[in-house]
Order: C-alpha cells, then structure tokens, then sequence
C-alpha cells in the first residue's frame, strides 16, 4: 500500500500540494484526477522521488521511501512520465530490455529474455518486436513502453497520462491492457488521467485533486456524480448510467 | 570482415611512405628501425585516435540526447586548448602535471556545457551543437587572446592542425590512457544509454543518473585532453562515425559502441592513407582530409535525415 501523510510540496514559493493525506488500495488502478495545475503530476512525481517532500512522508508497504535504495526502489515501482520521446533509435525489443535493468543491470539473463519475451507477447508487440521505435505508430510505441514497465516486473506502476495524443481505439486498447495488469497479474497502478470518462469506466478509485488539496477521494461509484464532479472541475457536470458504466457529460456545460 | 579490413589498412599503412616499399618487406637497410620508431607508433596512435574519438562522440551524443555534440562541437576541444596555454602560461611544468592539469580544465569545461544545455529550456536539437558551438567560439576566442599577448598564436595554431607526421616512439605513448578507458566505454554501454532517457527515467529504473553522467564526462575529457597533447585537434570523426553507425544499427550502444570504435579507426586510417599518398613523397595534414572527406559525409548526413536530426 501506498499511503501519503501530510504531504507539502513548494514549489516557487507557491505551495502545489498542501497537506494532502491519502492511501492508495493494493491491487487495485487508482485515477488521480482534477484540472490542469491541482497537483496530479506532483504527487505522482513525489511518489516516485522525481521530486523531493517539503514536509510530510510517503509510505511504501510500511517503509519510508526516502529510506529505500533506488535499486530496490526500481524493482518495486515502475513510472511511465508522459511518452518519453527520446531521441533514441531503438527496437520495441531493446526497449523492453531496458526495463529488466534493476534486475540484471545490464547483464541480461535466460530469464531476463523470458520476461522480454512475456512483456511482448503481453502486450501483443512480438511480432513487431524488431522493428525501431521511430518507425511504429503512437499507439504501438506507447504500447511499448508499457511493456518495458511488464518487464520491470514491479508491484507498483505509476503512468503519466498513460492516453496522451492516442485515438479511441489505442486509449480503449491501453485501457484493458492496463486492467488486466491489475487484475491478472495484481499490480497496483496510479495513473494520473484526464479523460473522467476512461476513469469511471476502467479505473477502481478516484482521487480528486484542486489547487494542491484532496476534494475527495473513495471508489468511482463514489465520486461519479454530478456534486462531485461540479466541485472537481468546476462546471456543470451531467453523470448519466450508459451501458453500465457512469458517464459524463460535459461538452455544452455552460 | 571489418578486422581483415582494418588489418589489411594496418598493413598498407606500414607499408606506405618514403622508403621503397620492397625496402620494407624485406628487411633491408634501416627498415626495422624506421618500423619500430615510426611507423608502428603512427599505426597504433591512429588506431587509437580513431577509437576513442569516435566513441567519445558517441559517449556525448548520448549524454545529451542529441546526435551532433561532440568534443569537437561542444566546446570540449577548446576547452582543453585553453587548457594546455594556461598550464604553459602559469608553468605547470612536467609533462604529467601539465596533462593533468588540461585534463581537469577540460573536465571543468565539458561539466560547464552539460550544465548550460540543462538549464536551457527550448531542448531543439539544433539548438543544442548551436550553443555548443557558441561556447566553443567563446573558449576559443579567449585563448587566442591569452596567445596574442604572449605572441605565441602560431604555437596554438599548431594544435588545430591534428598530424601524425610527428609521432615517433617516446612521444606518443600518452595516448595509452584511452584504451582503459574504452573498456570502461563498452562496460557502462548500457548505462550511458539509460541515461541518455534522461534524470527520471534513470531513477525509475534503478540507475544512478549523476553517476553515470560524471563517469561520461571524466571519459570524454581525458581522451579529448590526451589526444589533444599528443596528436592535435581531428576534427568530424566524433560527429560522423557514430551517426552513420546510428543510422545502419540503431543506438543499443552495448552492441554499437565496438562497431563505432573500429569504424573509427577504419576511417582514420583511410584518411591517412589517401593524405600520404596524394602529393606522395610529401603529407597532407591529417585534419585537412579528415575535413573533406568528413565534412562531406557530414552534410549529407544533415540533408538526408532531417526526421531523426
């Protein structure tokens, strides 16, 4: 479990995240929803010690990050920033291999191959799997990307605006993959995310952030309705059930 | 195939010069001595050269994610110029101590150009050689001055124009130092291109970003700062070798970086021993073939791949 206590973050003088507490359940994609500039990039950076604490602590399973070896750190938690865009030729395969360094640091093994070779075919990527990074679609490169974090092998995977610049289908494509990493294989993920629609249908929890503080956080159910959203977002939010799942809409809110 | 290529280049380069070459081949007159004491070093530091240049381009290439910084474009090179003139000019005397003290002032200076390129925001990959050719200029501009006040501009002129013509045995041995230093190269292959990702992305998987990015910088100066003292300023090959390897394999530096460092060499080689052969018995400096033939390579490297540049 992931739990935040207190958490403060300055940043330019200007307090970010403010004495924000919260825990995020094992097992289980917690969304970290809010407008632009509530924080939701901040504490994902923090969780993941991008960023140091002004003030407060993060608990991974009972432990202090801060007293964590980045080694060990890595073989517990995998982050995914929004798309890194390197300027790197690789293939999908050198990519993925990548995400077994904390295990084998550099020196791959018959078993870091065999992780390679889950994550790909995980993520449907082993029959392209030598083909560069330059040369494959957005939706596919994103998709390995998150195959490196399969291959990472970790509990915890925190993802970055995981949908950023894919189409329907990709976003609906990463969406499932996503839900069966949490649910075949148990991984816990924090994603922050933009689309409320994708939260609700795909997501566990929510945790709603403005101006660097909790609004609210608990199960989808429990925040997908219109007070709620009103207050996340500030305008009028119109949830309606739609094929089981809470929907909302918002295109024409005045 | 590449080593019968560069052994049979190794051969031609022996073979090659003033003296007959039957002389050589078989045995006669002073031919021995004239391998030993000059042509064998001038084999070994252009192979030297050749290697660690290259993959001290390739090493900054990664660094800082973009695919034109090299020693010779991001200031380094100046940097270890002003470097030897200060060590003269203060009289740092010893020849270890002086290269010593150029290694430090070019590890000071190569450190002061990642830091600019990392506080600089707008991260365009045109950008970045931009300013490291600005740095450059500027580091270049102040050595001269230092020369013009101690009338000395034609001894700094000298090191611009890299040459092997005047290796011989005992002058040339400095350059050992790389070959460590290529091993070490090739063990953190792997590491320097993790953190070519960047500060986050090394922390996410485990990799120790400062570390690595300390470890590049003291390879690229020593072997910049050594190459510099013994055979002089070989421009381009930092810059061309490892972008044609990029464009033919990719960048799993684990498997490129051999690749670059014999490509190097081969290419080195080559350069010589058309810059020997055209107004034979004479030489044409090395630089100014190396200039040509890799300025060209160079150019049609920028027009051809604007996408990946």
């Amino acid at each position: 479990m992931i739990k935040l206590l207190n958490i403060t973050k300055v940043y330019e003088k200007k307090e970010v995240v403010k004495d924000l507490s919260l825990e995020i359940e094992k097992g289980k994609i917690t969304a970290l929803v809010g407008e632009n500039g509530a924080g939701k990039s901040t504490v994902l950076s923090m969780i993941a010690r991008f960023m140091k604490v002004n003030n407060g602590e993060i608990m991974l399973d009972g432990q202090s990050i801060r007293s964590i070896k980045d080694l060990e750190m890595a073989k517990k938690m995998a982050v995914l920033k929004q798309m890194n865009v390197a300027n790197v030729k690789l293939t999908i395969r050198e990519l993925v291999e990548l995400g077994r360094f904390p295990h084998s640091k550099g020196r791959l093994t018959a078993a870091d191959h065999q992780a390679v070779d889950q994550a790909l075919e995980y993520l449907t990527l082993h029959n392209i799997q030598h083909q560069y990074l330059d040369e494959i679609s957005g939706g596919q490169r994103q998709r390995a990307y998150i195959a490196m974090v399969v291959a990472q092998d970790t509990e915890y995977v925190l993802l970055d605006e995981p949908l950023n610049n894919l189409d329907m289908r990709n976003s609906v494509n990463i969406m499932k993959i996503l839900r069966k990493l949490a649910d075949e294989l148990g991984k816990t993920i924090v994603m922050v995310i933009h689309d409320i629609n994708f939260a609700s249908a795909y997501a566990d929890n929510m945790v709603a952030l403005k101006d660097g503080k909790l609004i609210r956080a608990g199960t989808v159910d429990e925040l997908m309705n219109n007070a709620c959203l009103n207050k996340i977002f500030g305008m009028n939010c119109n949830v309606q059930d739609v094929c089981g799942d809470k929907v909302c809409v918002y295109y024409k809110s005045s | 195939m590449v080593f019968i290529v560069l052994f049979a280049l190794s051969v031609i380069s022996l073979l090659i010069g003033h003296v007959p070459v039957s002389y050589i081949l078989n045995m006669e007159g002073n031919a021995q001595v004239l391998l030993v004491v000059g042509r064998i070093p001038r084999l070994i530091s252009i192979l030297i050269t050749g290697m660690s240049m290259s993959v001290a381009g390739l090493i900054m290439q990664c660094l800082t994610n973009n695919k034109f910084v090299a020693p010779t474009t991001a200031g380094t090179i100046d940097g270890a110029r002003l470097g030897i003139l200060i060590s003269m000019l203060i009289g740092v005397s010893g020849f270890i101590a002086r290269t010593f003290f150029t290694f430090i002032f070019t590890l000071l200076t190569t450190g002061l150009f990642v830091m600019i390129i990392n506080r600089v925001k707008l991260k365009n990959t045109t950008l970045v050689p931009l300013v490291g050719i600005v740095y450059g200029g500027i580091l270049a501009s102040i050595t001269f001055h230092i020369a013009f006040e101690f009338n000395i501009v034609q001894g700094v002129n000298t090191w611009l124009m890299g040459s092997f013509a005047t290796v011989l045995r005992g002058n040339y041995e400095l350059l050992y130092v790389s070959l460590p230093l290529l091993v070490l190269s090739y063990v953190f292959a792997d590491k320097f291109l993790i953190a070519g990702f960047g500060k986050d992305f090394s922390k996410s998987l485990g990799l120790s970003y400062n570390t690595v990015m300390n470890l590049g910088l003291v390879i690229v100066s020593l072997i910049s700062s050594t190459i510099l003292i013994t055979v002089g300023l070989i421009p381009f090959i930092g810059v061309i070798i490892p972008n044609m390897i990029s464009l033919m394999m990719g960048d799993n530096l684990k498997k490129t970086l051999p690749i670059v460092a014999i490509s190097g060499a081969i290419f080195l080689l080559i350069c010589d021993i058309i810059g020997r052969l055209i107004i034979h018995p004479f030489e044409v400096p090395i630089s100014v073939t190396v200039s040509i033939i890799g300025g060209t390579i160079f150019l049609f490297l920028l027009i051809r791949r604007p996408k990946h540049a």
